[in-house]
């Protein structure tokens, strides 16, 4: 297991350093200069203002300069959105709306998701069965911004149970974006609970639990539910992934104040080192993710070796 | 009774012999592979129903700005924003040209005078949206299908050469795609988006460069399955040479696996190709696909729904279509693999 951990940081480190490595020379390559109005600039200005930022220097210089702070967490400064704040700052003063709507929305996403799975497992091949699969499928189609903008239409502007974009009545704000965000991690967990359901309910040992004459929902939930809640935890990276996609629109149309509206508009000023930042922060944060859904599985379920053995 | 089997009269059995040609002979028509996956989906009645759905989208995406009178960038500035109005079916109390005026429901076409019919209304520049949303179908469908065939075409290549070969060039091939893997796709795509001009062909190159790593996974796990396998090695041991083995050995038994793959990227990257485009990289005006029409739409949600609604339904059903598609192909292929 340790050999397995320490296997695993290694890739991870070296994935981190080649997208931050990638990042950087992409955004030296992109289009448009990140100084506000640089054409009305004088040289002489510009050349000032380059060299606040440290643009001025040799490009295998700056990229060690970037390379180095990144190391110890500092992600450089912001140089038109924020007005030379500091990257990092930035992005922990944002956290806290996204975490919110985002943890939100998976606790509920995925407590509703596997209650629906569990109960058209149990029921299959009924109504109940049906209409599950169809909210399932429903789910991982309809795009997030789809889903969101209905949700704004019906339940803020017409009916105006809830504040239409503003994130200033706490926990009613955050409402909606949860519901809108929850829906992917919904459908997920929905069809994923139920195959895994009528998988375990058709193995031996229900059998001899029935056999034994122990209770429909002692089968259910003791036997049959905790051996089709384990593998769950391998969605649960996906399921980060949908959400962390998901908000860069939902903060967008309830105007969230939260990292993925930050960094949707600062593609639109090309603010490189935000950019760059936020890039580098959500790619931490997904690899973190994924790495901490497999160890645990590992832990919790005995059965599955993760390292040793041919592949 | 039976101890007394001996007591029965003679004659009460007849022996009925069976020629051995007789006992051999197949009674029904042999079902190929296709054939039975043919069958098999045709039985799932969710498939079947995406499959006709989705025929008559596409369908519509080539008729759809033919048989509309008004060409898709064409400004028709006085008939800005009218709802939908659709003859005959007006008379529903739907699709009836009436909209929202200072808060008062109004017949649209009347007060302005318009005496042609829109069928999904027109966009905030007198644009026709009937046109409008099946050309940007077709320039989403256009972008998922190429983008899906590229990410086909490469990740069977590199799963293939990776599984066959195995060894060394297993190990090294791996190693790159266990750290591709590793970057966020979201990351990647708006990054290369970023970069290059925005259009059609910058969507398409941001959605493969790292997209054809889940396909090559799927293949190279199946090709190392299959390759040790017995008919491959009697193939081999006839003297069949190793492209021979690939194509007429191995590619019938990946070619479900792979299918089923293609099915599951196309909603993939009209997903993304939508998002992108809501997030502003998409494609740049007046160019529309079904994204930038939804994102149009959203900042007249308020007003206007129908011009957020119509190209959303239509991208939300190809969506539905293709995950109902992709689910009926996977039983149908691989009943095995239905987890």
């Amino acid at each position: 297991m340790a050999r397995y951990i320490g296997k695993r940081l290694i890739y991870m480190l070296i994935t981190l350093a080649l997208i931050a490595t990638f990042t950087f020379f992409l955004m030296k390559i992109l289009p448009g200069s990140p100084i506000a109005s640089a054409d009305k600039l004088s040289p002489e200005q510009r050349a000032v203002v380059e060299a606040r930022y440290g643009l001025d220097k040799p490009l295998p210089v700056q990229y060690f300069d970037y390379m180095l702070g990144l190391a110890q967490g500092d992600l450089g400064i912001s140089i038109n959105q924020f007005k030379g704040a500091n990257v990092t700052d930035v992005i922990i003063s944002r956290m806290g709306p996204s975490a919110q709507i985002g943890f939100q929305g998976m606790v509920l996403g995925t407590v509703i998701g596997v209650l629906l799975g569990m109960i058209a497992a149990l029921r299959q091949n009924t109504w109940i069965d049906y209409s599950s699969t169809l909210v399932a499928i429903v789910g991982i189609s309809i795009p997030s911004f789809v889903f969101a903008s209905l949700l704004q239409y019906y339940f803020a502007l017409q009916l105006e149970w809830f504040p239409v974009a503003l994130w200033k009545d706490g926990f009613m704000s955050s409402v909606l974006p949860s519901i809108a965000l929850a829906m992917f991690p919904l459908a997920t967990a929905a069809r994923f609970i139920r195959t895994e359901m009528i998988e375990v309910l058709g193995s031996d040992y229900i059998t001899l639990a029935r056999a034994k004459g122990a209770s429909g929902s002692e089968i259910a939930f003791k036997h049959a539910f905790r051996n089709a809640l384990i593998p769950l935890i391998t969605v649960l990276g996906p399921m980060a992934v949908g959400i962390l996609t998901g908000s860069l629109v939902v903060e967008q149309i309830f105007a969230i104040p939260g990292i993925g509206e930050q960094f949707v508009k600062s593609i639109m000023v090309s603010d490189f080192s935000v950019i760059m930042g936020t890039t580098i922060f959500f790619s931490v944060f997904l690899i973190v993710v994924i790495l901490i859904v497999d160890i645990l599985y590992g832990i919790i379920d005995p059965r599955i070796r993760l390292s040793g053995g041919k592949s | 009774m039976t101890q007394n089997l001996e007591k029965l009269p003679k004659g009460s059995f007849e022996r009925i012999t069976v020629s051995a040609e007789q006992a051999e002979r197949i009674s029904k028509p042999s079902v190929s592979f296709w054939q039975d996956a043919w069958y098999r989906l045709r039985k799932n009645k969710g498939a079947l129903v995406s499959l006709v759905l989705f025929a008559l989208i596409l369908f519509m995406s080539f008729l759809g700005p033919v048989i509309s009178p008004y060409e898709p960038n064409a400004q028709t500035i006085t008939h800005a924003n009218l709802p939908p109005k659709i003859p005959v079916i007006e008379n529903l109390g739907i699709f009836d040209g009436v909209g929202k005026l200072g808060g008062k429901e109004v017949d649209l076409y009347e007060l302005k005078k318009v005496e042609v019919n829109y069928w999904f209304g027109t966009d905030g520049l007198g644009r026709d949206m009937f046109s409008r949303v099946w050309k940007g179908t077709q320039v989403s469908l256009f972008i998922a299908f190429v983008a899906a065939a590229i990410d086909m075409i490469i990740g069977v290549i590199y799963g293939g050469i990776s599984g066959y070969f195995g060894g060394r060039v297993d190990d090294i091939m791996q190693r790159i795609v266990e750290i591709l893997t590793g970057i966020p796709n979201l990351v990647v795509v708006i990054l290369f988006i970023l970069v290059m001009d925005p259009g059609i062909l910058a969507i398409i190159i941001a959605l493969t460069i790292t997209g054809w790593t889940g396909m090559s996974r799927v293949v190279r796990g199946q090709v190392l399955k299959f390759k040790s396998q017995e008919f491959v090695l009697a193939a081999r041991t006839l003297g069949a040479s190793d492209s021979r083995i690939i194509w007429k050995h191995l590619m019938p038994n990946v070619l479900g696996i792979i299918i089923i793959n293609t099915m599951f990227t196309i909603p993939s990257a009209i997903f993304f190709e939508a998002f992108l485009s809501f997030i502003g990289l998409g494609l740049q005006a007046p160019d529309a696909s079904l994204g930038t029409l939804i994102n149009d739409g959203y900042k007249l949600l308020q007003y206007q729904p129908h011009i957020l609604a119509i190209p959303a339904v239509v991208l939300s059903l190809i969506m539905i279509a293709f995950n109902l598609i992709g689910d009926g192909l996977r039983d149908a292929l691989d009943p095995k693999m239905k987890d």
